[in-house]
């Protein structure tokens, strides 16, 4: 599996680390959100068998965050992007 | 029909042409007691036990394809107790004593082979880790015999013991594991389901359930609606497809986990072994060839196949341990996708939406689990309440802080 990095290019997919489904923006407690909304975050996931919204991580490389829409049922890349603050608002 | 040596010199005297088809070809039906969403080794182990302890033999089993393809034939047939934390040892080893006698209850050849589970350990501190391992099993009721230098040599002298990086110091052995066919699970529960009644439906997919005030009152499938008042998840990696079709989540992630045989040889490894410092299992086939798999990829994945990154990892493990194995010739590899949980243990709970049971979250131990599995399931079904050895895979542990991380990992399902 290649993973073609905006910053490195076409890499061996073992170069990265993924992180998983991007999580959602982190609650916050300072600001009245509640526990259960905190449990949802850590702990629930989407796992969506198709195209997903993932972080990944190129580790051995540019130490980029990566922002990727892939497909679970066939690992193919469909979108790959640097991350970036304020991603998250747009999930 | 029932399997003896008489019923076998009868059908040898018969020229074997008298055997009864084993599994029964079951047509649907609108209504049951209870559906079984999944034909895997869980799946029908809690139809098996419904039917033969709680008395619930109208009861459907629906499989997408057939029974036995998904992970109950994808797995490296290993059995085996030796965890850490007691809520696991105990639910485990209870799965341990059903292996020991489940052949004679099945009236079916599983081959359970209790040969041994080798631990090796490479560090001093590692050594420790294990002792400490050790004791928590035996305190638990399950047996377990650390073992130094001198007689892991003896029982494995083909091992790599003075490798430079991950010299072998000894190991922790558990004699009761093993290894059991996996393909003759499936189809033993699945004769012994249909013999007591249970409809194993195979090629019926469920495509969404049928909600009404917030109870489940049944399953729309590609074979019409079949409808039941309690309806069972046993679906492994399918688990988060089902639980958003009824409309909640569930802390559990989707991977790819890769398995491996190799060419048949003679008889060489004479248990199970596994590698301390990295992720290596292997066992030989009583075919010869040598079956083993090693960690996750790292990544999501519905795909039920692996990369060659992943084979890499676990060959390169193999080849620590054992240098020998660089000489035998891979026949094939398979992927099958695991249900990882976000603490690495098992969730058996009612669903938030009344009616739906889920068995799910076994990460890559859901094999061994297979008989108290089925048998914790069934009396979570049919009583409405959870079996005491499984009571501790609650699904609202996450938010209660009751978490049962055996490797300390943290929610971070690829690591576990």
């Amino acid at each position: 599996m290649r993973l073609k990095c905006p910053y490195c290019g076409d890499r061996n997919v073992g170069e990265f680390t993924s992180f998983g489904e991007q999580p959602a923006l982190r609650p916050d407690g300072a600001n009245g959100d509640d526990q259960s909304r905190f449990v949802d975050y850590v702990y629930m996931r989407d796992n969506r068998a198709g195209p997903n919204r993932e972080l990944w991580y190129h580790g051995q490389g540019c130490r980029q965050w990566l922002r990727v829409l892939r497909d679970t049922k066939t690992h193919e890349f469909l979108t790959i992007e640097l991350a970036r603050r304020g991603d998250q608002n747009d999930r | 029909m029932k399997y003896s040596l008489s019923s076998l010199v009868a059908q040898t005297l018969n020229g074997h042409k008298h055997w009864k088809r084993v599994l029964a070809d079951a047509k649907p039906r609108e209504k049951y007691d209870a559906i079984i969403v999944g034909g895997g080794g869980h799946g029908l182990a809690t139809a098996y036990y419904l039917a033969r302890k709680f008395g619930m033999a109208n009861v459907a089993v629906l499989e997408k394809g057939a029974v036995g393809l998904g992970n109950v034939g994808r797995n490296t047939t290993i059995v085996r107790s030796n965890y850490l934390l007691a809520e696991n040892v105990a639910f485990y080893d209870h799965a341990l004593r059903m292996w020991e006698t489940l052949e004679r209850d099945l009236n079916y050849n599983v081959m359970v082979s209790q040969r041994g589970v080798v631990n090796l350990y490479h560090t001093d501190p590692q050594r420790d880790a294990f002792a400490r391992r050790g004791n928590t099993m035996r305190i638990c009721g399950a047996d377990a015999e650390l073992l130094g230098l001198e007689r892991v040599r003896k029982l494995l002298p083909f091992l790599d013991f003075d490798n430079a990086r991950f010299p072998i110091l000894g190991g922790l052995v558990q004699k009761r594991g093993g290894t059991v066919r996996h393909d003759a699970v499936a189809w033993g529960y699945a004769r012994a389901a249909s013999d007591l009644g249970v409809d194993v439906v195979q090629n019926c997919e469920v495509t969404g359930f049928e909600i009404s005030g917030g109870t489940a009152t049944g399953v729309l499938t590609t074979r019409g609606t079949i409808r039941a008042p309690r309806i069972g998840l046993c679906v492994a990696g399918s688990s988060s497809i089902l639980a958003q079709m009824a409309g909640f989540r569930l802390p559990v992630e989707s991977h790819v986990l890769q398995a491996f045989v190799t060419e048949a040889v003679k008889p060489l490894i004479p248990n199970v072994i596994t590698f301390g410092a990295g992720h290596f299992y292997v066992s030989q086939s009583d075919k010869g060839g040598l079956v083993f798999g090693g960690d996750l990829e790292g990544y999501n994945s519905y795909a039920q196949r692996g990369g060659l990154n992943g084979l890499a990892d676990v060959v390169e493990s193999g080849m620590a341990i054992m240098p020998m194995i660089g000489r035998l010739r891979l026949l094939r590899s398979w992927g099958g996708t695991v249900d990882m949980s976000m603490d690495g243990s098992p969730i058996m709970d009612r669903a938030p939406v009344a009616g739906i049971y889920v068995n799910a979250g076994w990460c890559y131990g859901g094999f061994k689990a297979t008989p108290a599995a089925g048998l914790s399931f069934a009396h979570l079904v049919a009583r409405d309440m959870p079996h005491e050895i499984a009571a501790p895979f609650s699904l609202d542990r996450f938010a209660t802080g009751h978490v049962l991380d055996e490797k300390g990992q943290g929610a971070q399902p690829n690591l576990h």
